[in-house]
């Protein structure tokens, strides 16, 4: 109780550059601060009522001195802009071989599951040194991934996904809180992060924690379970397109507009189809909203995913 | 001076004891009075709502009140303090007894819309309490929808229907200064005479136009998405919640400017006065208070950088929120500035200036740290925040009003109040403060989110030191409520200008008379005209 935390861990390649900044930010903060206590206390105890200082040349305007304060901090704080920007831009541009993991959030739990197949609650393992990219969204109002000792937080949208990268660089176990206020359990929407080994982590995916099935494959079940497979046929010969190569892709719409199938793409048309036809198809598509869960959808889409690895002749239709 | 006769005079005060002479007043002081009493039972309505929240807070297994109960508390302490309090505060209160006396001029330009907007506010406030008395409500105060709109079950449209109807007193008040400042100055009492106070009011009065009936359409949106289920802000129904988020801090933000520009206003007028000196950089002071209420409509999105909204938008919002930082550093190295070569008289309402100088100058650089957006994903919706916007909002805006009270209190009552417990309260206000939030700061960096009844064990003991800086802030604020009330009855005759201060609400007797002055005074001089170093008779104190 009495071994009172001062400072958090940094535990993520970005902990240490969020914190070298946050340092900067707290030098000038307490040179500003002592600046102006000291002005303040020591202006008023040497001008005190009585005291006999000269008052001798007191002026009421410089023009001089308020182009001092205004263009010094007005160059402080567009330094730190320029740092800030760059920063932010990188942490929000994952790198190429990051790997995925799907989080879904509700009230109140986190729901977490890897393209190998394993499931989580509450709980998120990852490996030691390896780019982790999250693709987060929520089954009701909006949550926020919050993981203190990896300096990253993201709000977890209904409707939409949102992502978060990080890469663990101190094995252990970390708090994870939702950071945005979703209601009564709120407080308990918490877990851990688990940085492990990355041999370590290949043992953990072949655990319990398993099922057996990767997403993909549990992404292409459900191709099958809900009759996608009848219309979106590998050979481009059904009533709707072919999914084959088609993640990532530019695709051109009935109404001449371009669009690029990711995963908000992919995700709309499964439960809004009308709403962006694939040029020279029909809207016939039924939407799958209530049929199907964002769990299940992120298979979906993995599996989407999986397919657009593969290179067909049907490329470039 | 003219001490002895000061309460003999037919006064604002004197002139009619009925209620009726009260609730149906069109005098600008006596509204300035009503509300004066509206808002203070709504700070301690606030007041209790925090310190429920403290003392849960004392233990990490959250074990005095439920989730929900919590849940209520934070939402009801926010909607209670920033729209029941702190909005209203200053410019309700002193901007009503001052702006008309200031200029000049015999009220405001509206008198009967002034009351109109203290019934407004009234009737706003009645709905929020009623839903509050009915079971609460649990969405915070910032509403965010969907949880708002769809899945709290709570009284959420009660709550925003209050706020709703409350936003029109706002509106009129705005309204009506406006003109009053703009149709009824003094002869002589030309723009950049004006007090810096004048200046502060203006500038917030813009915003209230502008900014609430925004907020207003805002909450009625969720209200009708919550009743009638039309898609606006839910997904699920084809609606987008950003868009509530957008909405919401387009007034938001500026709303925070509401509350800090008239405490701003007030520290010029005290520093100047105690210092016995014209205002450093008069100008660059009035065009600074313009700036922030400008600038301050273009920031909102710095609410927004972990919510999904894109990159470059982030930065475009973080730019425009290091600019909006500007004039407020000006304004305070002004303050500073003012100081020098003056002869600083400490009397209680500059000690409470000097925390609003200290205290403002660590929420504001504070306020950096959150427009660097990288730092932001870090601190963003933890204790840091709450930290921060409570140095600006309690630090800042109340220590301002603090600082009104006493300024203005000889003369709304013609009555002094005891030196020694008013100084000794300042003392513990600004040491209670610290104690409370300083430890959050801290809490934040470490990761501790705000809104959480419970929380890992290792925060506890600065959650320990945070509630037991609370109970020394709750003290410093009672200990004012028992003296300004014993001054009532006991207090010494203030006489017209105790504290020798310039400014033309100091030109008439105190309590003033219904119509301000016997007759339009003339200016031929600027604000702040202290002959430097010279000090006349002193007759505050005891």
């Amino acid at each position: 109780m009495f071994n009172i935390p001062l400072f958090p861990t940094e535990a993520s390649t970005t902990a240490s550059r969020v914190d070298l900044l946050f340092f900067a930010l707290m030098g000038i903060i307490v040179f500003f601060t002592a600046l102006i206590f000291v002005g303040v206390i020591f202006f008023s105890i040497r001008y005190r009522q009585g005291s006999r200082a000269s008052r001798k040349g007191a002026t009421s305007e410089n023009l001089k001195l308020e182009l001092v304060w205004t263009i010094i901090p007005l160059c402080i704080t567009m330094g730190i802009f320029a740092w800030a920007s760059k920063l932010y831009f990188d942490m929000h541009v994952p790198p190429r071989d990051a790997m995925d993991i799907y989080v879904v959030g509700k009230q109140w739990m986190w729901y977490i599951q890897h393209p190998e197949g394993n499931r989580e609650i509450d709980e998120l393992h990852v490996p030691l040194g390896k780019p982790v990219r999250l693709i987060l969204t929520s089954q009701d109002v909006i949550h926020d991934f919050f993981i203190p000792a990896f300096r990253v937080k993201q709000d977890v949208i209904p409707g939409r996904y949102t992502t978060e990268w990080f890469e663990a660089t101190k094995v252990g176990e970390y708090h994870l809180f939702c950071a945005q206020y979703c209601g009564t359990g709120h407080a308990q929407m918490v877990g851990k992060v688990i940085v492990m080994q990355p041999w370590e982590y290949e043992q953990w995916l072949s655990g319990k924690s398993s099922t057996g099935a990767t997403m993909s494959s549990s992404g292409e079940q459900l191709f099958t379970q809900f009759g996608c497979v009848t219309c979106h046929k590998s050979d481009n010969t059904g009533r709707g397109p072919s999914l084959i190569g088609l993640f990532g892709q530019k695709v051109k719409l009935q109404t001449g507009q371009t669009v690029v199938a990711d995963m908000d793409y992919i995700r709309e048309s499964i439960l809004d189809p009308t709403a962006k036809v694939v040029a020279t198809y029909q809207p016939v598509m039924p939407t799958f909203k209530n049929q199907i869960d964002q769990a299940q959808l992120m298979q979906l889409i993995e599996y989407v995913k999986s397919l657009g690895k593969q290179q067909t002749a049907s490329k470039g239709k | 001076m003219e001490a002895s006769e000061s309460t003999d005079h037919v006064n604002y005060l004197n002139n009619g004891y009925g209620v009726k002479s009260w609730l149906l007043t069109t005098d600008h002081k006596r509204i300035a009075i009503l509300y004066l009493i509206s808002i203070t039972i709504f700070f301690m309505i606030g007041g209790f709502f925090a310190l429920v929240i403290r003392l849960t807070l004392l233990s990490p297994e959250g074990t005095l009140v439920s989730a929900d109960t919590y849940n209520k508390m934070f939402t009801m302490h926010g909607i209670t303090m920033i729209f029941f309090f702190l909005i209203p505060s200053i410019p309700a209160v002193f901007g009503n007894f001052l702006v008309p006396m200031m200029i000049g001029a015999r009220d405001l330009a509206f008198p009967k819309i002034n009351l109109l907007s203290w019934y407004v506010y009234i009737v706003g406030g009645m709905f929020t309490l009623t839903a509050m008395v009915m079971g609460g409500v649990d969405t915070g105060w910032t509403f965010y929808t969907p949880f708002s709109s769809g899945y709290s079950h709570t009284n959420v449209v009660p709550t925003v229907i209050g706020v709703f109807i409350l936003g029109f007193s706002s509106i009129l008040t705005g309204l009506n200064f406006i003109v009053t400042i703009h149709k009824m100055r003094a002869p002589g009492l030309t723009w950049f005479r004006l007090p810096l106070f004048i200046w502060a009011h203006y500038a917030t009065s813009v915003i209230q136009i502008l900014g609430t009936p925004v907020i207003a359409i805002t909450l009625a949106l969720v209200g009708f998405e919550r009743i009638a289920g039309v898609g606006i802000f839910d997904p699920n129904i084809g609606g987008d919640p950003i868009l509530f988020q957008h909405l919401f801090w387009f007034y938001s933000h500026p709303a925070v400017y509401i509350m800090v520009l008239p405490a701003m206003g007030v520290v010029s007028e005290v520093v100047t006065c105690f210092s016995r000196r014209k205002l450093f950089g008069y100008r660059q002071m009035a065009f600074a208070s313009m700036a922030i209420a400008v600038f301050g409509f273009l920031v909102w999105g710095h609410h927004m950088f972990v919510s999904g909204q894109s990159v470059y938008a982030g930065m475009a919002f973080s730019a425009l929120s290091f600019l909006v930082a500007i004039p407020s550093a000006v304004k305070v190295f002004n303050w500073t500035a003012t100081l020098y070569k003056g002869t600083i008289r400490f009397q209680t309402p500059v000690l409470y200036a000097f925390g609003f100088i200290g205290l403002f100058t660590i929420g504001g650089l504070t306020g950096i740290v959150l427009a660097t957006l990288p730092v932001d994903v870090h601190v963003h919706d933890t204790y840091f925040v709450i930290a921060h916007f409570h140095y600006i909002m309690v630090g800042g805006a109340v220590m301002g009003y603090m600082a009104a009270l006493h300024f203005w209190w000889p003369k709304m009552t013609g009555k002094l109040y005891s030196e020694g417990w008013s100084k000794l309260a300042a003392l513990i206000l600004f040491v209670g403060f610290n104690l409370t939030f300083f430890p959050q700061f801290i809490l934040g960096y470490l990761g501790m989110p705000r809104r959480y009844h419970i929380y890992p064990p290792e925060f506890q003991v600065l959650n320990v030191l945070s509630t037991a800086g609370a109970s020394i802030l709750g003290l410093g604020y009672i200990i004012p409520f028992f003296y300004l009330m014993w001054s009532l009855r006991k207090g010494k005759t203030a006489g017209d200008n105790p504290w020798n201060a310039k400014g033309l609400e100091w030109l008439t007797s105190s309590p003033p008379p219904t119509f301000n002055f016997e007759k339009t005074p003339i200016v031929n001089e600027e604000a702040y005209a202290y002959t430097d170093g010279v000090f006349e008779e002193d007759v505050a104190g005891g």
